[in-house]
């Protein structure tokens, strides 16, 4: 086994040992420690799989998909599934954002355990085996291992809401694990009319149609993409997400919205559009015109929305809308952007979601016309809230600002009425995003303090400032040297869309 | 190009970006050690801007010919985006002006944001955020002002519109100043919408972002005139021209050394600097240049008319700002950026000493009302003296900087609708000029009735002791007085008027920035017309408003022709009605849905359940029927196989 190879395995070993670890070590706080530990170990595993072969130096055409790392065992070889992982420049930067984050929450929730709910180190564990199902997710190479860690994710994710969340919680979880649940039946289905016609799972083989007929691609396109859109989410299959956003714990809230989602962009990248790109040429106008559907009508949905949590929660429908029109152009430009824009939703949603979770734990209330003059009484909360909403809103310079903007580039660049069209309204939607943010600033930052705001402490705790530290550099490197992300994903992106029609 | 050089363009904006990002960790809040956090937060600030007015200075020496470098920031999908340099006279000469105005504001903020005697006990100023956001601005503006790439250009662009936000909401004791701070970020980005669109027809097209592989590149008519009208739409924004210029005098919520560095001297003149610096591409397209004409036209008459009624002297300055960067414009409309541009410096200049002039003047008498004013002079010699060259500047008196610049942006005009001249019609010029004509009598009014009122008379609070501002407030006051009195006569220097030409334009001769001609005397002679009326008003009766005299009219001019109310008519309350409408709609519509699905599952299950929890007798009846089916279904099948 090469070094890259015990890296891979790693990444999702020590996730899942450490989750076990944190279940089975007495006393409440150690488990919590382990699992922190776990998950940094899992982080540093996650960042040197960069190092490895990147170029394509051989002979023919170039892969479709081109594994830094990978590592391909035999698993159950009676129905010929194999264990399959493997790391490239579209994979990558999802799985060090992954382990970053869940290594924030294990941290954050080292000082803080939601109240009203089980133990601490209980819900460290559950993390860490969100983790695992995630990360499994980005590295699967086989189109079953994918699927099944696709599903991993769903159980303890539903845990964690119904166990540590707000008051209206059953419900909320109930709703998302039976909603995602419907996608996942669309996804199996997809899954096995791929692997039927196609006669092996193998994703490197099955990236570029495999010789799949026209009409099996677009039938497996539709239900892979209504299966990834649900995950997304796409409006319309977004209204899982308000409730579970609003209603989950704040590390709950900063996983669901950090990657959860990205689940759902990256497998349209890496598995709709690779396995039936027929399909996804065929869909791509559909599936513009929803995205922008999702940022307008998310935009116009937050402008009117008075709970802070439920707000954030509606702009990642609006963000995601982003992310989901540069995939349907179907250009290079357009899948990079949507892969940054992955990643800048993922880091300045997470740390908007640790602020509310801030704000809300303070002045005991998420409604807006109960906060007022934050900046009067915690004037650092009150700026770092700033920092993100205007990272959110997609400022040039910081994070936010590539994905959207280069969406609306690509846009511009696929020509023609329609995509014209999509431009200038996703551009507009930009706009609607300024105006709810502000709006939201108006209402929580300035003006007089409120009764709810007017007692708050102005400090930070230490640990608060450890976990939302990270999130502001990165979205400031990630805004100033976009290369961060992006430098190593040219090749994949060219690579995958040389086999879409 | 030579290192040095590259070295010096890439400090002026890094220096006060550092200070800028250093200061806003310092310690916010008025429980901390105050004293010692204002004392770095004054040490950054000015020390930003004091090395990159040395830079721009040093720059201004070395830079004869335009330098270009650039590298490859990212590259999305062969979309070129580089981070750039691309330096030029002009550039240099803007980022001299902007570092200036910005040392001056940091400095003179020193003193205008302490507690002043006309402060209730509980004021805090929040220095260290203040003086790290005018840093992050002036860092932006320098960004605008050097970037070689239209994607950076975007960056500092968006950055100056963040950092005006969060400067006009800074007062806390204002309640209308977050609503201000907000309107003025929501107008500029709405503007902004067409501008990356703008730019993105154009990145598209030439494969690049690079502002000289743009200029380079052979756009189709129809694409490069979309691009063009886009670009106008975030210009218009920025520049606060007709119609997104609303925000502007709202805007004056922010303090007032704010308002001069922002929204006088530098960012709203950001919009006349990118369309100067992508002026080949405006040349080719002859119909956006008619629409801008038009709006400069409208612009300039509408922001001079405002400023004629208003009571609040920070907002006839705001107007007058409106109704000057109407001129520069206007200049860019008939083909002469190089006139706006040196309007554009004259008015950094001037319109930076008249708020800062004004600001000595609210620090001294506690309102911006000139209602609450009146009879100043005695009392505040130096403000009132520098007063009448700012407010002479502006109404261009000769020979103070006004003058000179006007008249290059009318003589211009009078090129084209005259002669014929330049890439515009002849009725553009025709619009331009006469309207600029008007303006020049309107101005002249205006500035005369804020003087008289300010200075001269009666005074009408005469329980306060008006002096003139401490040295801290007084020396940037003084400084700003030489070149609003002098940058005129600069143009006469070749040097000078060599660096404003915009590269591409070689029009020669043709394009002297001053024009000695007889055609001098009728700017003038609207000149003495306005001010004469003014006077004569005043004179009447020296308590009076000359305002008076506009009749039925002030009402209107003082709310600026209700455009205002026609915005928050026509797309505020609309948008705020779409988004409730789509929010009940999103909720029991599409969310309905989905619940409405889940409560029939559950009670579909609930029905079906019900059904087997019958009592023993319908039971029992049920199973003996459900094997008389099966027995008479066995039977049958058995018949027939």
């Amino acid at each position: 086994m090469t070094f890259g190879q015990v890296l891979l395995v790693a990444v999702v070993a020590v996730p899942a040992l450490g989750a076990l670890a944190t279940a089975v070590v007495p006393g409440d706080r150690a488990g919590r420690v382990v699992g922190t530990v776990a998950a940094a170990v899992t982080l540093l595993s996650a960042l040197p799989l960069v190092g490895g072969d990147h170029g394509w130096f051989g002979y023919g055409p170039r892969p479709a998909v081109q594994p830094w790392h990978q590592l391909d065992l035999p698993w159950v070889p009676g129905l010929d599934l194999r264990f399959h992982l493997g790391v490239d420049g579209i994979s990558w930067p999802l799985v060090v954002l992954t382990a970053l984050l869940t290594l924030l929450c294990c941290a954050y929730t080292l000082w803080r355990v939601p109240p009203g709910g089980g133990s601490g180190r209980a819900l460290v564990a559950l993390l860490l085996v969100v983790e695992v199902g995630i990360l499994g997710t980005f590295l699967a190479l086989d189109l079953v291992l994918f699927f099944l860690f696709f599903e991993v994710v769903l159980l303890p994710m539903y845990a964690i809401i119904a166990g540590w969340g707000g008051a209206d919680r059953r419900r909320a979880a109930r709703k998302f694990a039976l909603y995602t649940l419907f996608g996942s039946v669309l996804l199996l289905v997809g899954v096995y009319v791929v692997v039927a016609a196609a006669g092996t799972a193998d994703l490197v083989a099955l990236t570029g149609g495999a010789g799949l007929s026209r009409g099996t691609q677009l039938a497996a396109f539709t239900l892979l993409a209504i299966a990834f859109a649900v995950k997304s989410p796409l409006w319309p299959l977004h209204s899982w997400l308000p409730d579970a956003h609003t209603q989950a714990p704040t590390v709950g809230s900063v996983i669901l919205a950090g990657v959860l989602l990205k689940m759902g962009t990256y497998g349209l990248i890496r598995i709709a559009v690779g396995v039936a790109p027929e399909g996804a040429r065929w869909a791509a106008p559909v599936l513009g015109v929803l995205a922008v559907a999702a940022i307008l009508i998310g935009g116009l949905v937050c402008l009117a929305q008075d709970d802070l949590k439920r707000l954030i929660a509606y702009s990642s429908v609006g963000h995601m809308g982003f992310v989901l029109l540069g995939v349907a152009t179907l250009t290079a430009t357009g899948i990079q952007a949507a892969l940054i824009g992955n990643i800048a939703h993922g880091v300045i949603t997470g740390l908007l979601f640790f602020l509310a979770g801030a704000v809300k734990d303070r002045a005991h209330t998420g409604s807006l016309a109960e906060l007022s003059g934050l900046r009067e009484t915690a004037p650092r909360l009150a700026g770092l809230l700033g920092f993100a909403a205007v990272a959110s809103l997609g400022l040039p310079g910081l994070a936010g600002f590539w994905g959207e903007a280069f969406a609306v580039v690509a846009a511009v660049q696929r020509g023609g009425p329609l995509w014209l069209t999509l431009a200038g309204l996703a551009a507009l939607g930009g706009a609607l995003t300024a105006a709810y943010f502000l709006r939201l600033l108006r209402r929580v930052t300035h003006g007089r303090p409120s009764p709810a705001v007017a007692g708050l402490a102005p400090g930070l705790a230490g640990a608060e400032l450890t976990a939302w530290a990270p999130l502001v550099l990165l979205a400031l490197a990630v805004g100033l040297a976009p290369a961060l992300v992006l430098s190593y994903a040219s090749g994949p992106v060219e690579a995958l869309l040389g086999v879409v029609p | 190009m030579s290192t040095p050089t590259l070295w010096l363009a890439a400090v002026l904006p890094a220096a006060p970006l550092l200070a800028g990002l250093l200061g806003l960790l310092l310690p916010p809040a008025p429980h901390h050690d105050r004293a010692s956090a204002r004392r770095s937060a004054v040490a950054l600030g000015v020390a930003g801007a004091a090395v990159s007015l040395l830079a721009a200075l040093a720059l201004l020496v070395r830079v004869d010919a335009p330098v270009e470098a650039s590298t490859t920031w990212i590259d999305l999908g062969g979309l070129r985006v580089t981070l750039g340099l691309r330096l030029d006279g002009v550039a240099v000469l803007v980022a001299t002006a902007v570092t200036a105005v910005a040392l001056a504001v940091q400095v003179y903020s020193i003193g205008y944001l302490r507690r002043g005697p006309h402060d209730d006990v509980d004021v805090d100023h929040r220095y260290p955020p203040y003086a790290a956001q005018l840093s992050l601005f002036t860092a932006a503006m320098l960004t605008v002002v050097v970037s070689g790439d239209l994607i950076m250009l975007l960056v500092g662009w968006e950055v100056m519109g963040v950092c005006s936000y969060l400067l006009i909401a800074h007062d806390r004791r204002l309640p209308e100043a977050p609503g201000a701070a907000v309107q003025a970020f929501l107008v500029t980005r709405v503007g902004d919408v067409g501008f990356l669109l703008g730019i993105a027809l154009l990145g598209v097209g030439a494969g690049s972002f690079r502002i000289a592989d743009v200029l380079a590149y052979d756009y189709g008519t129809g694409t490069l005139t979309a691009a063009c009208l886009l670009l106008l739409a975030g210009v218009a924004g920025k520049s606060a021209q007709f119609p997104l210029h609303t925000w502007l005098p709202e805007a004056m919520a922010g303090p007032t050394p704010v308002s001069a560095l922002i929204h006088a001297a530098t960012m709203v003149a950001a919009g006349v600097y990118a369309v100067a610096r992508l002026f080949p591409l405006f040349e080719r397209a002859p119909a956006a240049l008619a629409v801008l004409g038009v709006l400069a036209a409208i612009t300039m008459l509408l922001g001079a008319f405002a400023a004629t009624a208003q009571d609040d002297i920070k907002r006839v300055l705001a107007w007058s700002t409106v109704s000057q960067i109407g001129y520069m414009t206007g200049a860019l409309a008939v083909g002469a950026p190089a006139a706006a541009l040196f309007h554009l410096l004259t008015h950094a200049a001037f319109k930076a000493l008249l708020f800062l002039a004004a600001g000595a003047v609210i620090h001294a008498v506690g309102t911006t009302l000139m209602s609450r004013m009146g009879g100043l002079r005695s009392a505040m010699p130096v403000t009132f003296w520098c007063t009448v060259v700012g407010l002479g500047a502006l109404v261009g008196v000769p020979p103070l900087s006004g003058f000179w610049s006007k008249d290059g942006v009318l003589a211009a005009a009078e090129a084209v609708a005259l002669d014929g001249a330049g890439p515009t019609a002849a009725w553009v010029g025709w619009l331009v000029w006469l309207a600029g004509l008007a303006g020049v009598a309107v101005t002249a009014w205006y500035a005369t009735r804020l003087l008289l009122r300010t200075f001269l008379g009666a005074t009408r609070t005469p329980l306060l002791r008006p002096h003139d501002p401490p040295a801290l407030l007084r020396w940037p006051v003084l400084l700003l007085t030489v070149p609003a009195a002098l940058l005129g006569l600069a143009a006469f220097a070749p040097w000078f008027a060599d660096r404003l030409r915009v590269p591409g334009d070689d029009t020669g001769e043709a394009a002297e920035l001053v024009h000695l001609a007889p055609n001098l005397i009728l700017p003038f002679l609207l000149l003495l017309a306005g001010a004469g009326v003014a006077w004569a008003g005043w004179r009447r009766d020296p308590a009076a408003d000359p305002a008076r005299f506009l009749g039925p009219l002030r009402p209107v001019f003082a709310r600026a022709f209700r455009l205002d109310d026609v915005q928050h008519t026509l797309v505020v309350r609309p948008a705020g009605a779409l988004a409730r409408v789509v929010r009940t709609g999103d909720e029991l519509g599409v969310d309905g849905l989905v619940e409405g699905s889940g409560r029939a599952a559950v009670e579909v299950g609930g029905g079906l359940a019900a059904l087997h929890r019958a009592a023993l007798p319908r039971a029992a009846a049920g199973v003996l029927a459900g094997a008389l089916l099966i027995g008479l279904a066995v039977a049958l099948i058995g018949v027939t196989s």
